[in-house]
């Protein structure tokens, strides 16, 4: 059966048209035409302009006819074009007066604000013609991809090992030995490294398109071209970056992107996509017309009562996330890529910024976050937040969460820092974060799988320069230092910087080590920054936004440089999967609820039962009952977990702690020391020797010891 | 079995893909496996890669095969990164195609 509204009504310049569906916005195509539909509230007209793929002029402009508007939208179905050959955009005319917040202009192309592909800037890097009418430009998309059996992963989030990567970094460097470097096809490449790894979820640093050109300039200090490498500056909510596809010179940066998004997923690896919701690529009142300017400016954009941007995101505007119509759009565009591209969850850059209202001030129910936590199409999509903002807003541990929003946890990051590197004052707060930062999320009934746990993320020093560097050296971003976070709670060990010493090396690994292992074993769910595994560093720089070379990019020699480091992260993931009474979801109790004969979880000091007996506010010790657990699918073995006993020695002399008792037949293994040299230093899960002394353990200086508590074979 | 191939051009997209389609739905509509040679071709578009899916899954439903042969370098990395090369067997030229599956 044909559908009967598929016929055209109406002829323009030799195109056949008909009115369009309003919804949904965007452009989709329905038989043999294709719908354009747009929003603005107060533009007075609307133009489409068709071009042939990549030609400078417009082959036609067709005006919407009255009888294409509804409300506030214009739509219209153009027929017979052949959409592989066509890029689309709008003008827009309408009011230009600052002061009441419109900037209409007849005489720009503007991006469709639900464009979901886009196409202009396909090769990184390359100088795109800056005089051009319209540098970005929408292609419709074939949205038919053969997903198969696929389907977003779900795994529960404390179970997840969470990468975070960027793009081109991981890839990009001379060593990685991939074919498409800097690529989603050259990380589908290195899906073999990433499972060897272990790690069970890739967070990719923002993948929407955005303008690598933003701000560059040559460093004046090396001579360098520095770039937006980051991308935290979003041209589209609804399309994949071009240029971080092989094949984006085709225009097949969708297909691509969906493919390593299958492939991760048909290796155990979910997706978490970096997202940027609250700021724009067009900058301020000096920025460019991309789109949103220019389509309804006061839509989408928070101004101050004189029609100036706000600048909450400390990047020249502020998208105004509580308009209606704005949350729509980013509701929309969240689940397009969870339906579409089978996103297994978002992590939300400088999420405070979501809960502001229109005219900026925090609100305590904000609509947006409300309607993402309830939302049908993502009722099982991860929700991060990094809940703070650039205009002051730190909402760790209140960050308005509907038992559904987790965070990233700042708190955890600094503690442990700050604990690893021997500060004395902060035992009492390292406590909380092992156990999940109950004093953070045990209210709301938010319970450990709030806490995202890292130590080390894009933003800040790698964890090797966090233990080679007392300050940052950020000289070559070309602003004198004054860029980047000055409070790093970093220590050089001894020297600023690389050194030829042995002792300030092997110090250096070791706290490395100590650093992934107090990730490993805190409950809540652990996020590795990329490259920390293999040891790499930024030589200092602790805000490498802008530096596209070897600064930022992996140096895959440091696989081999520093096997020791590799060996042991990866076996530390391993133990973490293997060991359920890791990844609790919900807070632990500290008692023996079940007369298990053990409390769930306990604390010690050197003396067994005795968390006061300590050295210095730096020892402490912890031991899981693993009855409390039961094996699940994360390739725990069956049946009840096992005894795991971690004592952690932070003070720079050696200490002897006293483990507990084990029950009859039950026995002490070791299973990781930090101040042994490799491959004394970890033993593969399940190989863990027995210790001869089950009553007192050595724990050498600034040293971690792991025991596993099971019955002797 | 069956066989009967098509040879394509040195492209396979939105200007010629109907040709293409029609061509290869008339082998599999008279019951023969069908096989696309592509030793000619060095570019296929997002188009193109939807009509090799097409006809794959049309031979599926009338209970038949369709082959590949003779990728070039960039259609093959084309295919790879894409994720469209996993559906299809190939084979790199017609006199093994034929070899293997007579």
């Amino acid at each position: 059966m044909q559908r009967i509204d598929i016929f055209p009504t109406h002829e323009y310049q030799g195109l056949k048209l008909r009115s369009g569906r309003p919804y949904p916005f965007g452009a989709t195509t329905i038989g043999n035409a294709v719908n354009f539909s747009v929003y603005s509230r107060y533009a007075t007209d609307c133009t489409l302009v068709l071009f042939h793929n990549r030609e400078e002029k417009p082959f036609i402009e067709i005006p919407f006819f009255k009888e294409f508007r509804l409300g506030n939208v214009f739509s219209m179905m153009v027929f017979d074009l052949d959409y592989e050959n066509i890029e689309y955009g709008f003008r827009m005319d309408g009011p230009f007066n600052p002061e009441e917040g419109h900037r209409f202009d007849k005489s720009k192309i503007l991006l469709d604000p639900y464009a979901k592909l886009i196409v202009g800037r396909d090769v990184w890097g390359q100088q795109p013609n800056w005089d051009s009418i319209y540098p970005y430009r929408a292609r419709v998309v074939f949205s038919d991809f053969d997903w198969e059996n696929d389907v977003p992963m779900e795994t529960p989030i404390n179970d997840l090992i969470i990468y975070e990567m960027h793009v081109r970094n991981f890839t990009c460097g001379a060593a990685s030995g991939v074919k498409h470097k800097g690529t989603f096809a050259g990380i589908s490449e290195k899906i073999p490294y990433l499972k060897e790894l272990g790690v069970n979820c890739v967070e990719l640093m923002p993948i929407h398109e955005f303008d690598e050109f933003e701000n560059h300039r040559i460093s004046p200090v090396d001579g360098r071209e520095l770039f937006n490498l980051w991308g935290y500056s979003n041209v589209g909510f609804f399309a994949p970056k071009a240029a971080y596809a092989s094949s984006g010179r085709f225009g097949m940066q969708v297909d691509e992107l969906k493919t390593l998004v299958k492939r991760l997923h048909a290796n155990g690896i979910e997706v978490i996509l970096d997202v940027v919701f609250n700021h724009t690529a067009e900058g301020n009142e000096n920025g460019p017309y991309i789109s949103y300017r220019g389509i309804d400016n006061k839509t989408y954009y928070m101004l101050t009562p004189e029609g100036y941007y706000f600048n909450f995101s400390g990047c020249g505007n502020t998208l105004n996330c509580n308009n209606p119509n704005v949350r729509d759009m980013i509701v929309e565009s969240l689940r397009y890529w969870v339906s579409d591209y089978h996103i297994d969850g978002f992590r939300f850059d400088l999420a405070a910024i979501l809960g502001r209202d229109q005219n900026g001030n925090p609100m305590s129910n904000p609509p947006l976050l409300e309607s993402l936590a309830h939302d049908p199409i993502l009722g099982k999509t991860k929700l991060i937040a990094e809940a703070w903002d650039a205009g002051g807003l730190y909402q760790v541990g209140s960050f308005p969460s509907w038992g559904r929003w987790a965070e990233w946890n700042g708190k955890f990051r600094d503690s442990v820092r700050r604990f690893i590197k021997g500060d004395t004052q902060v035992l009492g707060d390292v406590k909380e974060r092992i156990i999940g930062s109950p004093d953070l999320y045990a209210s709301q009934g938010r319970g450990i799988k709030a806490s995202v746990n890292f130590v080390t993320a894009h933003d800040g020093f790698t964890l090797m320069d966090l233990v080679s560097y007392n300050s940052k050296h950020n000289e070559a971003n070309g602003e004198d230092n004054r860029d980047g976070e000055n409070n790093n709670n970093s220590w050089n060990c001894g020297c600023e910087g690389p050194t030829d010493a042995p002792d300030i090396n092997t110090l250096r690994h070791q706290q490395v080590k100590n650093a992934i292992t107090l990730l490993m074993v805190s409950q809540g769910t652990p996020m590795v920054l990329s490259g920390d595994e293999m040891g790499n560093s930024q030589f200092g720089n602790n805000n490498a936004y802008c530096q596209d070379n070897e600064v930022a990019w992996l140096d895959w020699n440091d696989l081999q440089k520093n096997a020791d480091i590799f060996r042991y992260f990866k076996q530390m993931i391993q133990f973490r999967r293997q060991h359920k009474v890791l990844r609790y979801e919900e807070h632990l109790s500290h008692t023996d609820y079940l007369g298990l004969g053990y409390p769930d979880f306990s604390w010690h000091g050197v003396k067994a039962w005795q968390p006061w007996a300590g050295h210095n506010n730096l020892t402490l010790a912890f031991m899981l009952n693993g009855r409390y657990a039961n094996s699940d699918d994360q390739g725990a073995p069956e049946g009840p977990d096992d005894f795991i006993y971690v004592a952690m020695n932070m003070h720079w002399e050696m200490h002897g702690f006293e483990p507990p008792q084990l029950p009859q037949g039950m026995a002490w293994h070791i299973f990781a020391n930090t101040g042994m040299p490799s491959p004394e230093d970890i033993f593969e899960p399940g190989t863990e020797p027995v210790i001869e002394n089950q009553q007192l353990v050595l724990v050498g200086p600034r040293s971690i010891i792991i025991l596993i508590g099971r019955v002797t074979s | 079995m069956k066989i009967e191939s098509y040879q394509l051009g040195e492209r396979l997209d939105s200007f010629n893909y109907q040709e293409v389609q029609d061509a290869l739905l008339a082998i599999l509509e008279k019951g023969c496996n069908a096989v696309l040679d592509m030793t000619a071709c060095n570019y296929v578009s997002s188009t193109g890669l939807r009509v090799l899916l097409y006809a794959k899954k049309m031979a599926a439903s009338k209970g038949l095969n369709f082959y590949l042969v003779g990728f070039s370098d960039e259609v093959k990395d084309i295919m790879d990164v894409t994720g469209f090369d996993s559906f299809f067997e190939s084979f790199s030229t017609m006199e093994e195609c034929l070899n293997t599956l007579r």
